[in-house]
């Protein structure tokens, strides 16, 4: 039998029991039920995604909310199929289970473009989906969570109604069949209503039926903008992020960390912390001090004031000595050629560039912060986070407890963007507890704490060698270095070296869906130990700069227009690709000219399912340069919430938009010099352009969007400003290269 | 020991002089709705009102307050909501959410002095309040949807 066919075989068998437990509640390992995590204190659970109490009725969300509305979505995944009333529902973040595995997080595993993906190759995903259960991963990244909550919170809702009406029917002596449900009710035939709260405890003895999904058509709140179930707690000050939680005897904490990254501590001195009014004590964390004090103010302070002698970073000393460590990754073999078409080696190159992006800080509105208290024993944290399941075993490390000893409470996140995958927080916080039991402490880092040990977005470089002939692009070959975040990340949360060929390093390049006969993507990966994480788009978000940037050089090369010369390569790849590009080429009123002291660039990029198109038109303000309006159009599929899509498209372009034009972190002896807004500013209100937003669902598979917004922003800004001044900028930030009005 | 007044009720505080006045309204007093982002006037996320002016807190030390204070949590009496927080809801503004009071709390100054601003008027007034979601074009059309109403006699 062919590879092929044993693969898929296997992968069906594996799907199979993993959808029919999925149907019966969701929540099954393979052949073995997961325990359900929730143990509510009065109520009864049904699954771990609905909990009903004499309150009424709580929606459990597997992933976390930080500004991208997922609470509003999953909770109308589940209400949807059980009836209830939106209005009324709770929505809570689920604690660490293993129940609450991201599935969908396999689908970037196998080494495919997306938008080439056949059918048996979805389901090897599906498969590896499983193996992902298997290892429990409970992150909320990857542009994943409704993509993976899609059926499997619909089967929630659906078999929890069922077991309600069971129920029912049996206290009313009349067939299931002739029950329905409204607004948390069923409803007899006679107009006889019983409330859900009335029979959940009874419902939840029984095993749950199996219950087919509604069809679309049926659908009473998927499809539409629903009001945000966060969005009144965010307007009165009432949402609790990590130090927002108020206990009786708090203390307040704050770290100051070698800066030199990857250097230590030789020793301090806490005197003159301690003679800082409202200091307590100074902690040492072996590479740096935690400082506790009556208020975060004191804490802030007294770390400033500690007289600590650092050791050395062992990092190149300068940023531009990590270029040339990047760069030398370009001697050595690739890790990956994943794009490999035609034969690029033998083709004549009448362009051959270098371009360069910089490592980036997510710089999350909230700095990084948790509480903790660890009393008769067990340690309590309560903190936003992307991986609580990760974050909940190293606080057992760190406060040398099982893990069976640990509660995590998941808050608000206020920003993620990646950074809040890591347990860097969570560790301090635990460590600070542990010594302190008894003692509340709420931990908040300084905005330059945050900057300076951030998991950065890696700087990277990338090499392209072009031809153009009869208008068409013949040969497009990059290679591109960089350090590899998916060896540094993934690496961190696994807890084991990942092997093999790359992909997420050359994401948003060797994927696109363009056709160019002689067409190439080499992955080099860089040794420099820079801290790196996932950074909104991750790989995406520097490919997608030099894929489209170049794209934009070879059409002028070609003396062809770049939106339809982009357009003749991508329709015989891609339909769906193709119709974001008409529909922001239609939105911008691309083919109507300008004015000179306006231009437009244009730059489309395929990440997480969905292919996104941009067009940024500038506008000369006297000296300086507006960035004054965008159009965007995507085609994320089936979209559930057309509110939120778009809020999440705006989002990804500023987000991207900032890096382009300011976004910089260099490092001096390893240290980063950038510390705080002004020397890492974004976007702001003034300086933020007028936004478009087209959104298709013509793509026949549901992509994500968290992330799609942000990769095809800062292209399509370099070739708009291409298009205004004549100068081709190869490398970010732009502000080094033009003025900006910011 | 000083006395501050804050959203109408007075509290007792010997937190040192030098303290800046969001510290003392989130650890001291509790009053968390208040936020921290720089610690240097650059983001906005602490911005409150001292006698009804929008001021950052992180920049007003203890001792040098000069008036009573109203932050996110005493914007409208009782659980009620201001006309602003109704047009924040109405635009579906917020996504992380960890700006928005000081977004709210500086967008009420510039309504308090100009009812009816232009945008040009907005952007002068928001420009010091980052958001890191990128959420302004939200908040743009609730400002302004908050000044008709307001204007209307509306939700008061």
């Amino acid at each position: 039998m062919s590879r092929l066919g044993k693969i898929t075989r296997r992968t069906l068998l594996v799907g199979a029991v993993a959808v029919a437990g999925g149907a019966a509640f969701g929540i099954y390992q393979i052949r073995r039920p997961v325990t359900n995590p929730l143990r509510p204190e009065a109520g009864t659970t049904l699954n771990p995604y609905v909990i009903i109490d004499r309150q009424g009725i709580s929606i459990i969300a597997p992933r976390a909310e930080m500004g991208q509305g997922i609470h509003t979505t999953l909770a109308a995944l589940v209400a949807e199929e059980l009836d209830a009333d939106f209005d009324a529902i709770r929505v809570l973040h689920g604690p660490p289970a293993a129940a609450y595995y991201n599935a969908a997080l396999a689908h970037g595993a196998l080494p495919v473009a997306d938008y080439a993906m056949r059918d048996w190759q979805r389901r090897l995903t599906e498969g590896i989906g499983a193996a992902t259960k298997l290892l429990g991963l409970q992150v909320t990244g990857g542009s994943t969570s409704t993509v993976d909550a899609f059926d499997r919170m619909r089967h929630a809702g659906a078999g929890a109604r069922e077991a309600l009406k069971a129920v029912a029917a049996e206290r009313l002596g009349v067939d299931v069949g002739q029950l329905r449900t409204e607004k948390g009710r069923v409803i007899a035939p006679d107009g006889t209503e019983i409330d859900y709260r009335g029979l959940a405890e009874e419902a939840a003895t029984r095993p749950v039926p199996q219950a087919e999904l509604r069809p679309q058509s049926e659908w009473k709140l998927l499809g539409r903008s629903l009001p945000r179930v966060d969005i009144r707690a965010k307007a009165t000050g009432e949402a609790q992020f990590s130090t927002d939680i108020v206990l009786e005897g708090m203390k307040f904490a704050t770290v100051r960390i070698c800066p030199h990254l990857g250097g230590g501590m030789d020793g301090f001195d806490p005197a003159p912390a301690l003679a800082v009014p409202g200091v307590e004590q100074v902690l040492d964390l072996g590479n740096g001090v935690a400082v506790v004090a009556r208020n975060t103010y004191a804490a802030m302070r007294g770390a400033e004031a500690v007289d600590v002698s650092w050791s050395a970073s062992p990092l190149p000393a300068t940023t531009e000595a990590m270029y040339d460590r990047i760069a030398e990754a370009f001697d050595a073999r690739p890790n990956s050629r994943m794009r490999n078409d035609g034969r690029p080696d033998d083709q004549s190159a009448q362009l051959e560039v270098e371009y360069r992006v910089p490592f980036l800080a997510h710089s999350t509105m909230e700095p990084m912060g948790a509480t903790a208290l660890l009393a008769d024993g067990h340690l309590t944290l309560w903190v936003g986070n992307q991986a609580p399941r990760e974050h909940k075993k190293v606080a057992a490390e760190a406060a040398g407890l099982d893990e069976d000893k640990v509660t995590l409470h998941t808050v608000f996140l206020g920003g993620g963007f990646g950074r809040r995958v890591e347990t860097d927080i969570t560790r301090q916080a635990a460590r600070i507890a542990a010594k302190l039991p008894g003692t509340p402490i709420r931990l908040t880092w300084s905005r330059e704490e945050d900057m300076r040990h951030d998991f950065y977005r890696p700087a990277a470089i990338a090499r392209m060698r072009g031809a153009v002939a009869e208008g068409r692009a013949t040969l497009f070959d990059a290679k591109i270095a960089a350090p590899s975040v998916t060896r540094a990340a993934i690496g961190r949360l696994a807890g084991r070296e990942m092997g093999g060929p790359d992909k997420g390093h050359v994401e948003g390049a060797f994927d696109q869906p363009y056709a160019i006969p002689h067409y190439r993507v080499a992955g080099h990966l860089a040794d420099l130990d820079v801290p790196i994480g996932f950074w909104r788009a991750v790989g995406n978000s520097f490919n997608g700069f030099f894929h489209e940037s170049f794209i934009d050089e070879l059409a002028h090369a070609a003396g062809r227009d770049p939106l339809a010369f982009r357009l003749d390569h991508v329709a015989p790849e891609s339909p769906v690709a193709a119709g974001v590009l008409e529909t922001v080429r239609d939105l911008s009123r691309w083919d109507e000219t300008l004015p000179e002291d306006r231009a437009r660039g244009v730059a489309m990029t395929w990440s997480f399912g969905t292919p996104t198109a941009v067009v940024i038109e500038l506008a000369r303000e006297g000296r300086a340069i507006r960035i004054d309006r965008a159009f965007m159009a995507c085609d994320p599929g089936l979209v559930l919430d057309h509110a939120i899509v778009r809020a999440q498209m705006e989002s990804g372009l500023i987000y991207g938009l900032s890096a382009a034009v300011m976004g910089e972190i260099t490092f001096t002896e390893g240290r980063a010099d950038q510390g705080n807004f002004p020397e890492y500013d974004a976007l702001r209100m003034h300086s933020a352009p007028k936004i478009e937003v087209a959104i298709l669902q013509d793509n026949p598979h549901m992509g994500g969007v968290g992330e799609p917004g942000t990769p095809p922003s800062m292209p399509a800004l370099a070739n708009a400003l291409f298009s205004l001044t004549g100068e081709r900028i190869r490398s970010l930030p732009l502000h080094h290269h033009a003025e900006f009005v910011v | 020991m000083r006395t501050l007044t804050v959203n109408g009720t007075d509290y007792q505080t010997d937190a040192p002089p030098d303290t800046p006045l969001l510290w003392v309204l989130r650890d001291e007093l509790g009053l968390t709705g208040t936020k921290y982002g720089c610690g240097i006037a650059a983001c906005g996320a602490c911005t409150v009102h001292v006698d009804g002016e929008a001021v950052r807190s992180c920049q007003v030390p203890l001792a040098d307050l000069w008036g009573e204070v109203t932050t996110i949590e005493g914007l409208a009496p009782d659980s009620r909501l201001a006309p602003l927080q109704e047009a924040w809801l109405r635009h579906q503004v917020a996504q992380c959410g960890f700006c928005q009071s000081g977004q709210i709390m500086q967008a009420a100054d510039l309504l308090a002095s100009n009812p009816a601003p232009s945008d040009e008027d907005i952007d002068a007034a928001m420009g010091g309040n980052l958001c890191r979601c990128g959420t302004y074009s939200a908040i743009r059309a609730a400002i302004h949807d908050a000044a008709r109403a307001i204007g209307e006699g509306g939700a008061g």
